[in-house]
């Protein structure tokens, strides 16, 4: 005879149970909550977003496709854009330039981007202007339209003049919102809007000038826009142009957002793990509480299925709880998001509640909390009849029990499958389970180790009260190892962000420091070299440093054509396209720089002709050197031939040897370096770097030059640096938001451990109250309790933080490492208080209650 | 009837067997109320357990109207209890989060719905005097109240044996003679076989027929000076 699965009843006893104990229990589902609300809000988000993008698409490009190319269009371009327009295809040219301008009110000078339109552009939505209806001014004779941020950094007003190459212009008005601008565009910096005339007058672009052409395309019609790439597709390809369709920009800027928010979505997940961490030990703390009901229930006849079923439906109902919570605080959420991003998004999102990520959110919460209570519910199964009579009788655990490595093993596929779901790509998933699982493991080994340590190791003259609080660290059934795994898992991600920002930060500074170039000049004209030296403090002239670039692409590579050699089947011996198709800037020079390294072959001796004369095509084959990885994407080594086009000439050269090169070091890199002899007289474009101490100085070198050489544009690296801290300490905040995320979630664990155990507390403080403890003391035990709970959590996260921050500075970001202990020090004394803090809110019950009622409650 | 043959038990203690009951022979026959007696360790609550299936033994046998119950699985003992045994504990073991009634119907529950369930479990409230706390949970009713309902739920099945461990030894004297009383009362109503555990010797008189333990093995087996019936069967 067998007993039943009696599933009415268990559900009826589940419910029953379901109105009394979920109360300490439910404090752990706010941490299935909070990751839920995560996932919901992050997954619906995505969608609108996607959405949004999409229906506002023509919007976003301003028109419905777009010609683009790094270099002015070709003859057959225009000849294709002149055909169109013909045919009544509305077309506008928009061309986009850094350049340095003046202010000559203020004598400020900054490098910006210079956006010259034609009329109509854009074709779709509204631009607005402060004044309002001045679009359009900066298509008249002597007007610009400016961003908003040129009037503060320049310190002008509407009506003031900008100088802009030779051109002096009147700020017409402020362009407030542009419906085709996305975020990181204007982050980039500022623009000003002139007419294609205005340009033209500036003489801003000379030859080799970094500029961007694009001609937008107004076709309405879907099936146009297609019918233009069937038949020009050859010839955009051939010229190198890129062709877009306003809809093929939403979908990439839409998988953008998408792919960001699957990383977040990943961080949400993170959360959610640590929470069914949590429900884990809820559920293990519920049933040895439930132990003695569990052992009548099998007396009175309760089968080990039914049983156990009874208490996994209330696991389930607790966590379905939680997740329906997080459900409504994500849509809530979702609904917040557009408001909060208003500024960085590039359309406005509208919000729909979206019945999938609801239904994902609430399925993934339930089962996270299921798959979690799982393993401890097991122990229903071992509570045997006999403990009804016996309450200390403890069945002897089984040795193999199938079901247990089954329920592990389906915790370990859950972890898997979700991670693997929710990231951009499964594998980057997988790795993100094994990196938590090796995290998860090596936290609890460091925190296991330093219990030990500590309970060898503690004074054994401290005072009684002292001594009493870290040992209830080692209390039966206490949840120490696993707030020490949630708690820290938060300080070990906060730890690690803190460790690498610190180190990349001092890292660049170094970088930006004394006797680094701090001014770099680009686009100087070969006649214009030593004008531009000219204008530099007479003691630093000497050590600037010329750079000549000349751009050139790949003709063929061991005498097979890019075509032919992209044909290769074989993918291994296939060059990667990137690295054929792209044009190098170039450079020829006699030494190594400073920050490269031969790695294979030899650097050549320098003794080579470079007498004047054009050099090029005159000898058949001359050195180059390739950057070793770039030498690796083409699949070339040393000795192998690569035949260059130099503006239309055609270069032979040897790759005599194998460089890496630093590419952290703010100088001018190359990927190929042509043995000197051969360049010297192909059209070239120069860019010096040179280091002018002082910052008035440096602005009187920039105002100089935009009035003698309008085409030359200088950077002050020390506003590279300060973009660059701005960038870090977005990244920094946004990480450090995730990093929080997952501290929260420990203090959650922290909170619900409290509640679970707070019986046992109750009647512990209850005994020592009546054995004669004061007020003081209780508090002293409750105190080194947390101290000790605190502190062994948080150097678990922080000792495992800086040994990933170690490894990654070095390996990742090729920077040396330093511990930074204060910084350390800092997050270890916040997680501390905190655990501290709500460990004695959590607790205060124990020095409120009086001793007899807790004595006489019986033990449930 | 109650048979339990060559019924022995070890527990391993400092690493070799310590023996609780040494190869014991008891037949208890139906309907009968049989008290076992002895000292602290004398095995009283391990033959208790072992004759309701609530563990195994180490050697023997125990059959239970006639069925091995140790041939079955831990799963079938459950399943045998369900329709056979009743239980009173020392310390109640009500289900402290569901109420009175609820408690009641657990037993009929396992059991599979039945009609007029509810009824019965109400009945026997009302029958052990708790007819207006039906909705009231363990923790508001006195030892004296929470050992009614682990009463009534004990007869909840109409079982056929009925195993009491103390049950009057966490109350008062009046109390305790009380649910005696009323444990004696439902017993001969229902027919039951009552095995009845206790220190209480005044108690154990009120039975059939008194097993006295002593170190594992019946020092003495003899009728209650105040049992209300005769013998029905000795050994």
């Amino acid at each position: 005879m067998n007993a039943p699965l009696r599933i009415g009843f268990a559900f009826r006893l589940a419910l029953r149970e379901s109105r009394h104990g979920f109360r300490r229990v439910g404090v752990y589902m706010v941490s299935i909550t909070l990751g839920v609300a995560a996932l919901v809000s992050i997954h619906s988000f995505r969608d609108d977003f996607a959405r949004s993008v999409q229906e506002e698409a023509d919007v976003l490009m301003g028109a419905n496709a777009r010609l683009s190319d790094d270099k002015p269009f070709g003859e057959e371009i225009t000849g294709v854009i002149d055909s169109l327009e013909a045919a009544g295809v509305p077309a506008a040219r928009v061309t986009t330039a850094s350049t340095m301008v003046l202010a000559p009110t203020t004598g400020t000078v900054r490098l910006l981007q210079v956006r010259a339109l034609d009329p109509g552009y854009p074709f779709y939505g509204v631009v607005t202007t402060s004044p309002a209806g001045r679009w359009g001014a900066h298509l008249e004779d002597g007007r610009v339209l400016v961003d908003p941020a040129v009037l503060t950094q320049f310190g002008v007003e509407v009506g003031d003049t900008l100088v802009i190459g030779l051109t002096r212009l009147e700020i017409a008005a402020t362009v407030d919102d542009l419906p085709t601008d996305v975020a990181f565009q204007t982050a980039i910096g500022p623009r000003v809007h002139v007419s294609q005339a205005t340009l033209d007058r500036s003489e801003l672009l000379g030859f080799g000038s970094l500029a961007r052409y694009e001609v937008f395309l107004k076709l309405p019609e879907v099936a146009d826009r297609r019918a233009i790439r069937d038949r020009y597709g050859d010839v955009f390809s051939e010229a190198r142009v890129g062709y877009r369709l306003a809809e093929e920009q939403a979908q990439s800027l839409a998988n953008g957002v998408r792919f960001l928010g699957r990383f977040l979505a990943l961080v949400g997940l993170a959360a959610l793990l640590l929470g069914g961490v949590g429900v884990a030990s809820a559920i293990h703390v519920y049933i040895r509480e439930k132990r003695p009901g569990i052992a009548v229930l099998r007396c009175i006849g309760a089968g080990q299925g039914t049983a156990f079923l009874a208490y996994l439906l209330q696991a389930a109902w607790l966590g379905l709880f939680g997740a329906g919570a997080g459900v409504i605080v994500g849509v809530g959420l979702q609904k917040v998001m557009p408001w909060a991003l208003a500024g960085i998004l590039p359309v406005d999102v509208t919000t729909r509640f979206s019945l999938g990520s609801a239904a994902a959110g609430l399925g993934i919460g339930l089962w996270v909390a299921v798959v979690f209570a799982l393993i401890p519910l097991l122990e229903v199964r071992d509570v045997p009849p006999l403990a009804a009579l016996r309450q200390d009788f403890e069945a002897p655990r089984k040795r193999f029990d199938p079901l247990r490595i089954t329920a592990y093993g389906l915790l370990a596929a859950s972890v898997l499958l979700l991670c693997a779901l929710e990231a951009p790509e499964p594998e980057l998933g997988l790795g993100f389970a094994v990196a938590l699982a090796v995290a998860a493991g090596l936290i609890t080994v460091v925190g296991r180790a330093l219990m030990g340590l500590t309970r060898r190791y503690f004074p054994t003259g401290a005072s009684y009260p002292v001594r009493q609080g870290v040992s209830n660290l080692f209390r039966p059934h206490n949840q120490t190892i696993s707030v020490t795994l949630a708690l820290g898992f938060g300080a070990f991600v906060i730890g690690t962000i803190v460790q690498v920002e610190a180190n990349i930060r001092e890292d660049l500074t170094l970088s930006f420091g004394s006797g680094q170039p701090n001014l770099l000049f680009f686009d100087i004209q070969t006649d214009q070299i030593e004008g531009v030296r000219a204008l530099l403090p007479e003691a630093t002239r000497a050590d600037a440093d010329v750079t000549p670039i000349v751009t050139a692409r790949i003709a063929s590579i061991n005498g097979r054509t890019p075509d032919d050699l992209r044909a290769n089947s074989d993918r291994d011996a296939r060059p990667e396209s990137w690295a054929l198709r792209r044009e190098y800037r170039s450079t020829y020079r006699e030494r190594l720089g400073g920050g490269e390294r031969v790695v294979a072959g030899r650097w050549w001796d320098g003794d080579q002709n470079t007498e004047g004369g054009s050099n090029v095509g005159r000898r058949e084959w001359s050195g180059i050197s390739l950057e070793e990885g770039v030498a690796g994407s083409l699949r070339v080594d040393v000795g192998d031939t690569i035949v260059w086009t130099v503006t239309g000439v055609e270069i032979g050269t040897i790759v005599q040897s194998l460089r890496t090169v630093d590419w952290n070091r703010l100088e001018p890199n190359f990927f190929a370096i042509f043995e000197p002899g051969v360049l010297e007289t192909a059209p070239q474009n120069i860019v010096m770097v040179a280091r002018v101490e002082d910052a008035e100085e440096r602005a009187r070198v920039q105002r100089s030059l935009v009035g003698a050489f309008p085409n030359v544009s200088a950077l002050d690296f020390s506003r590279v640096q300060e973009a660059i801290d701005a960038v870090l300490s977005r990244v920094r905040q946004a990480v450090a938001f995730l990093g929080a995320f997952s501290a929260l979630a420990g203090i959650i664990v922290l909170i619900g451990a409290i509640a679970t155990s707070r019986m046992q507390r109750l009647r512990e403080g209850a005994l020592l109250k009546t054995l004669g403890a004061r007020r003081s003391q209780i508090l002293t035990v409750l105190f080194s309790e947390y101290l000790a709970l605190g502190s062994i959590a948080t150097a678990s996260g922080l000792v495992l933080a800086i040994a990933a921050s170690a490894i990654v500075v070095p390996q990742v970001f090729e920077m040396d490492y330093t511990l930074r202990l204060g910084a350390v020090s800092m997050i270890w004394l916040v997680v501390v208080s905190l655990t501290v803090v709500v460990g004695l809110i959590g607790s205060r019950d124990l020095l409120r209650r009086p001793p007899l009622p807790v004595l006489r409650e019986a033990p449930e | 009837m109650i048979v339990a043959e060559g019924l022995g038990k070890n527990y391993t203690s400092g690493g070799r067997p310590l023996p609780v009951l040494r190869s014991l022979d008891l037949e208890i026959a139906s309907e009968a109320f049989v008290a076992v007696v002895g000292p602290s360790g004398s095995g009283k609550t391990t033959l208790l357990g072992l004759l309701a299936g609530l563990d195994e033994p180490s050697d023997g046998r125990v059959l239970l109207d006639g069925e091995d119950i140790f041939a079955m699985t831990e799963d079938g003992r459950a399943e045998f209890r369900v329709h056979n045994v009743g239980f009173v504990f020392q310390t109640f073991h009500l289900l402290p989060t569901l109420t009175a009634l609820e408690n009641v119907l657990v037993p009929i529950e396992l059991k599979g719905k039945q009609v007029g369930a509810r009824e019965h479990a109400e009945g026997l409230l009302a029958r052990v005097g708790l007819g207006a706390r039906f909705d009231h949970y363990p923790a508001q009713l006195s030892g004296g109240e929470q050992q009614r309902v682990a009463l009534a739920r004990a007869f909840a099945n109409r079982p056929k044996i009925l195993f009491a461990d103390e049950p009057t030894g966490n109350l008062d004297r009046d109390t305790g003679a009380s649910i005696v009383e009323m444990l004696e009362e439902l017993n001969q109503e229902a027919r039951t076989t009552l095995v009845l555990v206790t220190h209480d010797l005044a108690l154990a008189e009120r039975a059939d027929r008194i097993v006295s333990l002593a170190e594992g093995r019946i020092a003495s087996d003899r009728p209650g000076r105040d049992s209300a019936r005769p013998i029905a069967v000795g050994t």
